[in-house]
């Protein structure tokens, strides 16, 4: 080997270092901030008097240690991928969006609705019918905000809180009155699914249904739609300044109207699994608050689509363990939420972090090098 | 039971005047709070979480001392705390105001809930409340005129604010940090200091709202005891253009189009009781829709406000 | 009507086989396992104390843990969704638990029986007489207490305490468990007065505070001067009424200390002796059979004490027609009867007893109930 070759490795490593650690600022941050977090954390647990060192053993061993614990943090993430990408869409134009539990609702009553009249059909046929009946009405439903932003001025956060409780109301109307099944005695559903009808688990060895594919294949196309398609650019474009987007003839109102259906469409979606795959039927246990985590985990993956999947991983994991930090360690139900809560706030806290570090910058490694 | 009268259908207008002052209060106090905050041009959507700690501070501290005032001002000071750390970490720059929001409400509400528990059971004294029905001899007048205090105290506050912002020197300065960052360092002000301390009051008035919720109405401290009052009261804010009279009008609305639903019940008319149910959404909505405009969109809205940027 | 008659040997064999693997399973891990005796878990679908349905239960949980030989696991707050699935399952691979009380209603279908069948040696025993001999898992049983006759007791009481002649109901949907509550609280008060009426008010949820103290008031102000509900916690409805000075009659649980003054009396239920009896049965190798109900007669379900409002006459009244439903068959449907629409549920000479199963499909309210089932 002679010198002139070492120092070229040498000066190539030093390139590769100088393009990665860059780039390591995105993972380094949220790390730290989550072991920030879990410091906080394990603070209130002293001065509760219980042992940090358990409830992370629990926690790991619940959420993320055997095939079972992946099976209940997974089968948690379905909903919430697709309801998180229902805040996180519009969010791209500026919107704050917070009424993806409404379009859970209409999506899954939609699908709990029809889903028995199409019993005759084969499933291939059926189940993508109701998948997009269900995301055409969650759309409708969201893209309604957006149309009433654009058209009215009205506010897509109150209108879209509004219209969550509105949805509702409708889903358990309807549940109780034309669509009830008469044999749903004292759990008011809509006609049961066919068991052919019934959408299973996927073929990865534990009982995780097919839901969760959906949110991971929503949420990658969702970020190819943002980052690498002229729309996605404009969205951005107008979401960062709608004036000068209108200036330059962005057809703003049409991408609010769009990136809100979409959003709407993938919360529809949420609600068609949530019957077709878990509760075989439409009632009001589809009312389970992934709406509103789904705001939670769209602010904390910042919008941006790939990141809500480790988010929502993330999140499912902890809530996958409160039930074992429950029996084993003696506290309350709420003791996860605490977590969370702590967890989160100090990941959103560290954004302030960002370009603070000189080690992070590329200009520190072009000096240097 | 003294001398109950059958009132029939005029039970129906009775109880909407009824639920209006029963039910609108959280939502007076929320919508009051975060109107400060967000005429500072913060936006804190955690008051949720603040209210629901609230309930369970002024509750718990009301059991131990039994007293309930000495309950709500615990948790108005619970409320302060809650206030003064987002008002505090949302000046760091990078730091979404909305999000931290988010997680507050879940931190509050898990918070809340834990120190809760072992208050589930024992019961608190109530709020005492001022008699405005002396006038008839109907029970049911009487019972829907018992007004709280703090109803009383959330309009003169209503009053106070709308005037404060207006013709104050602290209103001015609120507003004016508000409408623009760079104006406001310009002449002098501190927005970061302002902002605080206007997040902090946002909070104090949302723990009120959660102490009146466990100590008055409906008066017990469960898990269940808000439906969301205080997400829907911060966006109440939006819906009453900033503007604290407004604000009282329309808490009004909402807790009365509340009662519409049991009272059309009482009367015998319960179908289709959940569209009934729906009736402050969709009146909200309504009335919403029907004063927006495209073009002065949101004139009135603070400048430096996320949330309608 | 046992199902699934296991001998007591294979049913010790499989237990020995499957502590044997939850050892293995469990191997490592901190905390206890079901290494000796029976692991049982409880599971609410809200908090344990809300002086009402998930206390009822957990009253009951209680009771077994003080049994010997028994670890009990509990957790509350578990929605009806794929998070009690998870949580069973957790209970079962984590904690070694043979035996399992999914206590709400809406956890049966589909959850239970998505998870039983994955479990063969655990016993899965739920609140709410689902099951169904033909499509349901062996290894799934219902039971049931027929409550509404406390309900008809309450009646009896409220009856006589009436000033107005009318009595409150605040329900939280109209579903035949509930139908059933708010019909027969109203016969039983006709037992003291035929013209007695009874409002009811639907608020849609099973729990939603602000909503159950509106329709008490709403109530009161149409004259009802005695209470009850049936939503999941009655805190609420109970400090209500008791508030603006009316009576109340409890449910599920006893509030009796929420309004000592008012409270008149309440149909509770009576897990603990169910649940030991259950638990009991399991330690002994037998099989808890696949579908159980019983009334006041067979513990089920009991009556709060009376209160001190309760007048002599209907402290009389109480005790006589507690006695005649103690002694089993008791009718508190008999004809001739009519729906509140007017047509005719029963006619001269028939009857419903408490067991029949006409009763679970009720949907109507009785004559003398005024409310819709919309």
């Amino acid at each position: 080997m002679s010198g002139m070759a070492a120092t070229d490795t040498l000066s190539k490593s030093a390139l590769s270092l100088k393009v990665i650690i860059p780039k390591l600022e995105a993972v380094a941050i949220p790390l730290f901030a989550v072991i920030f977090g879990f410091a906080v954390f394990s603070l209130f647990l002293i001065v509760i008097g219980k042992s940090p060192s358990d409830f992370f053993s629990l926690v790991y061993k619940a959420g993320f240690s055997t095939g079972f614990s992946w099976q209940n943090t997974l089968s948690r993430a379905a909903p919430l991928l697709l309801a998180a990408l229902c805040v996180a869409l519009p969010a791209k134009l500026g919107l704050v969006v917070i009424g993806g539990e409404g379009a859970i609702a209409l999506g899954g009553l939609t699908a709990g609705a029809l889903g028995p009249h199409l019993s005759s059909l084969p499933y291939p046929v059926s189940l993508p019918i109701l998948f997009i009946a269900s995301a055409m009405v969650g759309g409708a439903w969201i893209g309604t905000v957006g149309l009433l932003r654009i058209k009215r001025g009205v506010n897509e956060t109150i209108a879209s809180l509004l219209m969550a409780y509105i949805a509702i109301a409708l889903m358990n109307h309807f549940i109780e009155s034309v669509f009830r099944d008469p044999a749903s005695l004292n759990k008011p559903s809509t006609l049961p699914f066919a068991e052919a009808m019934r959408i299973g688990d996927m073929p990865i060895g534990i009982s995780v249904h097919w839901g969760l594919f959906a949110g991971i294949i929503a949420c990658i196309l969702s970020w190819i739609l943002i980052e690498k398609t002229t729309l996605g650019f404009a969205a951005r474009i107008a979401g960062s300044n709608i004036r000068a987007a209108q200036v330059q003839g962005l057809p703003v109102g049409k991408l609010v109207i769009g990136f809100t259906a979409l959003g709407g469409a993938f919360a529809g979606i949420a609600g068609f699994y949530e019957v077709a795959a878990v509760h075989g039927s439409a009632n009001a246990s589809l009312i389970a608050g992934y709406g509103y985590t789904g705001i939670l985990i769209a602010f904390l993956a910042r919008h941006n689509a790939l990141a809500i999947i480790p988010v929502t991983i993330l999140l499912a994991g902890f809530e996958a363990s409160s039930g074992l930090i429950q029996r084993r360690m003696d506290l309350p139900d709420a003791t996860i939420l605490v977590f969370e809560g702590m967890v989160f706030v100090a990941i959103l806290l560290s954004e302030t972090l960002y370009g603070r570090f000189k080690i992070f910058s590329t200009n520190y490694w072009s000096k240097i090098s | 039971m003294s001398d109950v009268a059958d009132i029939g259908l005029w039970g129906v207008p009775l109880a909407i005047i009824g639920g209006a002052i029963r039910v609108s209060t959280p939502f007076l106090f929320v919508s009051l709070g975060e109107c400060i905050t967000e005429r500072s041009g913060r936006i804190n959507l955690g008051l949720e979480g603040t209210l629901i700690f609230g309930a369970m501070s002024g509750y718990a501290v009301a059991v131990n001392t039994g007293s309930a005032w000495i309950g709500v001002l615990a948790a108005a000071l619970a409320g302060i705390c809650f206030g003064l750390f987002h008002g505090w970490v949302c000046k760091f720059k990078g730091v979404n105001d909305i999000a931290i929001g988010i997680a507050m409400m879940l931190l509050g509400t898990g918070l809340a809930y834990f120190f809760g528990k072992p208050y589930i059971q024992p019961v608190a004294p109530d709020l005492p409340s001022i008699s405005f029905g002396w006038w008839s001899d109907i029970e049911q007048v009487q019972a829907a005129l018992q007004v709280n205090a703090l109803f009383i105290i959330g309009l003169f506050l209503a009053l106070l604010l709308a005037w404060g912002f207006k013709s104050t020197k602290v209103g001015l300065t609120i507003r004016v940090v508000g409408d623009s960052t760079d104006a406001a360092r310009a002449i002098g002000l501190n927005p970061d200091r302002v902002r605080l301390l206007s997040t902090a009051a946002g909070g104090a008035l949302a723990g009120i709202a959660g102490a009146y919720l466990s100590l008055y109405y409906p008066g017990s401290w469960n898990e269940g005891i808000s439906s969301g009052q205080g997400l829907m009261a911060v966006a109440l804010v939006i819906f009453a253009r900033w503007k604290p009279m407004n604000c009282f009008w329309a808490s009004l609305l909402f807790g009365g189009a509340g009662a519409l639903g049991p009272a059309l019940q009482s009367v015998g008319i319960s179908q289709g009781y959940y569209l009934f149910f729906a009736a402050p959404y969709v009146l909200t909505l309504g009335l919403l829709i029907a004063t927006s405009s495209p073009n002065k969109a949101m004139e009135s809205a603070p400048g430096e406000l996320s949330i309608t940027k | 009507m046992t199902e699934k008659k296991l001998s007591r040997r294979t049913f010790l064999a499989n237990s020995a086989l499957a502590a044997g693997a939850t050892a293995l399973a469990t191997a490592g891990m901190t905390g206890f396992a079901s290494a000796a005796g029976l692991t049982v878990g409880f599971i609410y679908v809200g908090p344990k104390d809300d002086f009402g349905y998930n206390q009822s239960h957990a009253e009951g949980a209680a009771a077994v843990k003080e049994m010997a030989g028994v670890t009990v696991i509990e957790e509350e707050n578990v929605p009806e969704t794929v998070d009690v699935q998870n949580t069973m399952e957790s209970m079962i691979n984590f904690d070694g638990a043979k035996l399992l009380f999914p206590t709400s209603f809406g956890y049966f279908s589909p959850h239970i029986q998505e998870v039983a069948p994955k479990h063969e040696d655990v016993r899965f025993q739920h609140a709410g007489g689902l099951w169904n001999s033909e499509t349901d898992p062996k290894n799934v049983g219902s039971y049931f207490g027929y409550i509404s006759m406390g309900q008809y007791l309450n009646g009896i009481v409220a009856g006589h305490a009436s000033k107005s002649k009318k009595i409150g109901f605040v329900a939280a949907k109209p579903i035949p468990q509930v139908l059933q509550n708010i019909n027969t609280f109203l016969l039983g008060a006709r037992q003291v007065d035929p013209t007695i009426t009874c409002q009811v008010i639907f608020t849609g949820e099973w729990s939603l505070a602000v909503k159950e103290a509106e329709a008490t008031n709403a109530l009161i102000d149409q004259g009802c001067d005695v209470i009850t509900c049936h939503v999941d916690g009655p805190k609420v409805v109970v400090e209500t009424a008791a508030g603006r000075g009316a009576y109340v009659c409890g449910y599920h649980a006893n509030q009796s200390p929420l309004a000592p003054e008012q409270y008149l009396t309440g149909a509770e239920w009576n897990w603990a002796a169910i649940y030991t009896s259950m638990v009991k049965t399991v330690q002994d190798g037998g099989t808890i059979d696949n579908f159980v109900r019983g009334g006041l007669a067979e513990g089920f379900i009991k009556m709060s004490p009376l209160g001190p409002s309760v007048s002599d006459a209907a402290r009389a009244q109480f005790e006589t027609v507690k006695a005649e439903i103690m002694k089993g068959g008791f009718a508190a449907y008999k004809g001739p009867l009519k729906d509140n629409n007017g047509n005719v549920i029963l006619n001269e000479g028939e009857s419903f007893v408490e067991t029949d199963v006409a009763l679970e499909s009720m949907n109507y309210l009785v004559e003398g109930v005024i409310g819709s089932i919309g």
